[in-house]
């Protein structure tokens, strides 16, 4: 059980506002992930609620039960760090059981309890090892099964994948996702990887610049970037921005005067401007086609052939690069001109303050 | 560059000369050591000569050679063990704390350091006739151990310093408080650390002279007070006087060479990665 909330919480140093006033609340068992570029706040959030950093203002709760002020032992909660922060002198049994012997409980508990982490993160046969004789993989188990044997209220994370390869990275993902439902734990994970964002969490929290950008989960970031930080940060490849002009607008949506010439229109309800406005518009890479009657023009700079995919960068004189995915047989070759359409009914659009002008209702079928 | 062969012999006698040079000394203080009080005032010197353990039958037998020597061991183990005791909870929090005056405070301590000793010699032995410490093995361990302090928490926190903080931050959140860190994880962590320091701190306390001179007479005299006494107003014994001096030196420097590779990696660890 843990329920976390956090209002107006701050943090200042001498001379830096690190984190400017976050208002969050983690439901008990949730998997919230805090993706943002470096520097952007988000190792010091973490931090905070783990108490290893003080919380300069505003309130910090676990359980209806203000945190502040408690210091780091008694939170209940459990902490992964980046460089797993093993006990170099003991072995992985002793690593993993350390926190209990403080805590004196019996040993044939700290065995049992022990034998359990270790079985479950399949560490039974290196308990004996020292974390220098173990692979990155295990080590990050051994890290992870340390939480674990204290059966903590919640398990924060921080990005305990980067240092793994990629192949283990991808593994370690869907382990910690199970992990989550099977402990029926809250977790908080940090990365700055927004692919690893979008694939485990339950709800993502973008920060930038110690402030909050957007919460939602991850198809709702995806589809309704709330800013332009989101919409360029989520997605990958990058969502392609264009600037323009709000031509004509009706009640099945818009058209979009872009400055290098081609009109878009935009399909969507509720489009909140009025024409004469100046706008971003957002066409995903893959909401992007290669069409002969395309509205906007280029020239095919770079093609990447990925294999299912192919991602085509359009090189257009005086305006920035798009990037395009087109099907893998694409016959497009570097230096061959190109016409793109963005797909109406999934383009979106930005106000001059890169706030979404449009929410989109998007249904799984 | 291949240097020739002539250069290379060049080169080697001369690092061999002035090895020689900084060396002697201390080779003839063992070689008079061995005189009588007649030899080692010979002139010329006397290079050839039958050795005789006189002068250390002498030094020891009727100087109390082994009631300075004991103080010795007792004064620099008891500062040492003192020293580090209070020195690594500070330097704990200095290395794992830091606040803002951090620095400021690693910079005083060690500015304390600059202060010639001889400007405090009157209060501190006025304030050691008062409280009754003067000519103890007690009083001259605290200032040991106090003149070492800034040494050895310096030392501890760049120790210290290495540490990923990681693993203590780990240890935090898992509810492992400040006493069992020290013990459990710093103190294993930093061992070759620790071991270096005490090392040096005993060695700094043994060669201790000036308050150890000043401040004691025949009860807690250290070697080194057992030395100075040998220059006696009535004139020096200089075979005498050689002999204590091999006394007083040979333990430390046999202990000094025993944990020389110790020593040595603990005053370099964290200089070379």
């Amino acid at each position: 059980m843990a329920k976390l909330l956090l209002e107006k919480v701050e943090k200042r140093y001498e001379g830096f506002h690190a984190i400017k006033g976050v208002d969050l609340s983690i439901d008990d068992r949730e998997f919230v992930v805090f993706v943002g570029p470096s520097g952007c706040g988000k190792t010091t959030l973490l931090r905070m609620i783990a108490g290893l950093e003080e919380i300069s203002g505003g309130d910090f709760s676990i359980d209806g039960v203000r945190a502040n002020e408690i210091p780091p032992d008694k939170r209940g909660l459990a902490m992964v760090f980046q460089t797993y922060a093993l006990y170099p002198h003991m072995t992985v049994a002793e690593n993993m059981g350390f926190a209990l012997k403080m805590a004196k409980v019996p040993k044939a508990e700290i065995e049992r309890k022990v034998a359990h982490a270790a079985e479950m993160l399949q560490l039974d046969k290196v308990l004996a090892r020292r974390p220098k004789a173990l692979s990155g993989g295990q080590r990050q188990r051994v890290a992870i099964g340390r939480a674990i044997v204290r059966n903590p209220k919640g398990f924060l994370f921080d990005e305990p994948l980067s240092n793994l390869d990629a192949a283990l990275r991808v593994q370690m993902r869907t382990e910690l996702v199970k992990l989550n439902k099977q402990l029926e734990t809250t977790m908080i994970y940090v990365t700055h990887d927004q692919v690893e964002a979008m694939t485990m969490a339950d709800r993502i929290v973008v920060l930038n610049g110690g402030i909050v950008e957007q919460v939602g989960s991850p198809l709702e970031l995806y589809h309704n970037p709330a800013n332009l930080f989101v919409a360029g940060f989520i997605g990958s490849p990058k969502m392609n921005l264009l600037e323009g002009e709000i031509a004509a607008r009706d009640d099945a949506g818009a058209d979009v005067k872009l400055d290098d010439g081609g009109t878009i229109r935009v399909e969507a309800a509720n489009i909140a401007a009025a024409p004469g406005l100046r706008v971003t518009l957002g066409t995903r890479p893959e909401h992007t086609a290669l069409a002969a009657d395309g509205e906007i023009g280029g020239t095919a700079d770079f093609v990447e052939h990925l294999g299912n995919e192919t991602l085509v960068y359009v090189k257009r004189p005086g305006e920035k690069q798009m990037i395009v995915k087109a099907d893998d047989l694409a016959g497009v070759r570097m230096g061959d001109p190109v016409r793109m359409k963005p797909q109406s009914t999934r383009a979106v659009l930005f106000g001059p303050d890169g706030k979404a002008l449009l929410r989109r209702e998007f249904h799984l079928h | 560059m291949k240097s020739s062969l002539a250069s290379r012999v060049v080169l080697g006698l001369l690092a061999w000369a002035a090895a020689f040079i900084m060396f002697f000394p201390i080779l003839w203080m063992l070689v008079t050591a061995f005189k009588t009080e007649g030899q080692a005032i010979a002139i010329p010197p006397l290079l050839i000569f039958a050795p005789t353990l006189r002068s250390f039958f002498d030094a020891t037998q009727n100087a109390g050679y082994l009631l300075f020597a004991l103080n010795s061991v007792i004064v620099s183990v008891g500062a040492t063990v003192l020293a580090i005791a209070i020195a690594f909870p500070a330097a704990y929090a200095l290395a794992f704390f830091p606040g803002k005056r951090t620095e400021f405070t690693l910079m005083w301590m060690l500015s304390t350091k600059m202060l010639p000793a001889v400007g405090v010699l009157m209060p501190i032995y006025l304030f050691l006739k008062n409280v009754h410490l003067l000519d103890t093995r007690l009083g001259l361990v605290a200032i040991d151990t106090l003149m070492n302090l800034p040494i050895v928490v310096w030392m501890l926190y760049s120790f210290f310093k290495d540490i990923p903080h990681e693993i203590l931050e780990a240890a935090r959140v898992d509810g492992v408080g400040p006493r069992q860190q020290m013990i459990h994880l710093l103190l294993p962590l930093a061992g070759p650390g620790v071991a270096s320091t005490a090392l040096l701190s005993v060695i700094l306390a043994w060669n201790e002279a000036f308050w150890s001179i000043n401040v004691t007479a025949s009860h807690a005299g250290t070697l080194a007070a057992y030395i100075a006494r040998f220059s006696a107003p009535e004139g020096l014994f200089w075979a005498k006087l050689s002999a204590a001096s091999v006394l007083a030196v040979a333990p430390i420097l046999v202990f000094g060479s025993l944990t020389q590779r110790r020593l040595v990696r603990g005053l370099t660890f964290g200089a070379v990665k």
